[in-house]
């Protein structure tokens, strides 16, 4: 964007919100929002600390172990989804259903299934990504040339040769969306998982500093997690658009 | 060439014998209550260029998808080398109308695809389809990928790929209808030397009538609702002359009003 002829760089906006903040902090309106300044303080301090540390390994691990079981599961399903008939009559209402159900109410039944700790919080991201994973890539099978899948089996590719050296990469641009979307979801599901089945990871920290009033400490962690959502998303973005050239001419 | 001591066809063909690389046995397809085709029986000398020729419709292209393997005749049978199909072989190479090449893959993984389904190692089939890529004059190509080509270079690697894993039989579904004019007078010339310097029988698609009469050794006209043979023509005097000669000898010229004379009816 240009403002008086100069160019602005990317994202300078977030100046403008960083010094609304900063001014809305320092006149005291509320104590629920601390200068940015005083956030940011905070947040470098924060960063060293074991506590921390411990909440970031404790999310980063079940985020991963979610992310990693929904991209497993989530692509090959939605794989065959989008080339068997008899399997998408089968899931694609399931898929739907959970893909808009309200999934924290699930989360009480999870804990009764998986118990308190970690694994119940590993499934909870799952089941946050792994809908629209599923979903993306079969619409990503389902719009593979025709031709392709004609000349994979003229040339006499077997199932598995098909599904690994044609399929797959043809539904990618798709895929990658999904996965793309997915993690968004994920990064909620951890959180919501961290908060309700065992107050362990950011979760922890959040009900932790918000119990206590440390509103700047509160700020400092929830930038730190929009941080690392944001930059795994546009990671993703960028793998999008690296391969969108063949996305037109399939 | 295949030796095998199996059943040949073989034919009387303007007084020599001619081997049938492909048989079509009493072929029909039904699309539930649609009749595409009907009862179609239609020979392939081994060795040479058939057309399937006919307005749009005809199952022309459902004819050589049922020689492909990819669909199933309703009831008849294929055969190729006197052997009975049941899917898509080694023996028989398809070249589609709109290229089917893997986007993300280069030009020399392309080529190299057939062989690489079947397993042959990486070194070996990359110099196969390096030799073809020569062939079909794209050196200098190999590392690009499809979207960087033109049309018509997207179909000589389609070309390409199709003659890298050396089936005896070419099937061709309206090759070069998504390529430019000029382009598709080369290629037109181009196939002619293919089909004399490859040992192989091409079956071909078109829906152009020039094309057909060009570059054929024999003409099916496909005739639609439901589709059958209605006439087989075979040039006899201009395939010697070369290809420069050929748009205007008269055998091509009449040939070319004949098809169109008995065409015409059919063309809304």
């Amino acid at each position: 964007m240009r403002v008086f002829g100069i160019r602005l760089p990317a994202m300078s906006s977030l100046i403008l919100w960083g010094m609304i903040w900063e001014i809305v902090g320092r006149s005291g309106l509320t104590f629920f929002v601390p200068p940015l300044s005083e956030v940011l303080v905070t947040l470098y301090s924060v960063l060293g600390t074991p506590a921390f540390q411990k909440a970031l390994m404790e999310t980063a691990y079940a985020f991963f172990m979610g992310v990693l079981f929904s991209v497993a599961i989530g692509i090959p399903t939605g794989i065959l989804m989008g080339k068997n008939r008899l399997i998408d009559e089968l899931l694609l209402p399931w898929v739907n259903i959970f893909l808009s159900a309200p999934l924290t109410a699930l989360v009480p039944v999870l804990m009764v299934l998986f118990g308190f700790g970690m694994k119940s919080i590993v499934i909870t991201t799952t089941l946050f990504a792994i809908w629209i994973i599923i979903l993306n890539s079969r619409a990503g099978v389902l719009q593979i040339n025709r031709s392709l899948v004609e000349m994979a089996r003229c040339f006499g590719a077997s199932p598995l040769a098909a599904f690994t050296k044609v399929y797959f990469w043809a539904a990618l641009p798709e895929i990658l969306g999904g996965v793309r979307i997915g993690v968004i979801r994920a990064v909620k599901g951890v959180i919501i998982g961290q908060l309700l089945i065992s107050i362990v990871g950011f979760g922890a920290l959040f009900e932790l500093y918000s119990n206590n009033f440390l509103m700047a400490h509160f700020w400092a962690v929830l930038i730190v997690l929009f941080g690392m959502a944001f930059t795994i998303s546009e990671f993703l973005a960028y793998l999008e658009r690296r391969i969108s050239y063949y996305a037109a001419k399939r | 060439m295949d030796m095998s001591p199996t059943r040949k066809n073989v034919v009387e063909a303007s007084g020599f014998k001619v081997e049938n690389a492909v048989s079509t046995r009493k072929i029909s397809k039904n699309y539930g209550p649609v009749e595409a085709l009907r009862n179609l029986s239609l020979d392939f000398p081994k060795g040479q260029l058939t057309s399937l020729l006919g307005p749009s419709g005809c199952g022309k292209t459902t004819l050589l998808k049922i020689i492909a393997g990819l669909l199933e005749p309703t009831s008849g049978e294929v055969e190729v080398n006197g052997r009975a199909v049941t899917g898509p072989g080694p023996d028989r190479a398809f070249v589609f109308q709109d290229f089917a090449l893997l986007p993300w893959a280069s030009v020399l993984r392309n080529v190299a695809f057939g062989l690489e389904l079947r397993g042959v190692a990486k070194s070996e089939r990359e110099a196969v389809a390096e030799k073809y890529i020569r062939d079909v004059g794209l050196a200098g190509f190999e590392k690009n990928y499809p979207h960087e080509l033109s049309g018509g270079m997207r179909q000589r690697v389609g070309l390409a790929r199709a003659l890298a894993v050396d089936s005896e039989v070419l099937l061709m579904d309206e090759p070069f209808s998504a390529v430019d004019e000029q382009t598709r007078r080369k290629f037109q010339e181009d196939l002619l030397n293919l089909v004399q310097t490859e040992n192989k029988t091409f079956i071909f698609v078109t829906h152009s009538i020039e094309e057909a009469v060009y570059v054929s050794d024999q003409i099916a006209i496909l005739l639609p609702r439901p589709s059958r043979v209605s006439e087989i023509i075979r040039p006899a005097g201009f395939r010697s002359k070369g290809a420069e000669n050929i748009r205007r000898d008269l055998e091509y010229l009449d040939i070319v009003d004949r098809i169109w004379a008995s065409l015409r009816t059919y063309v809304e």
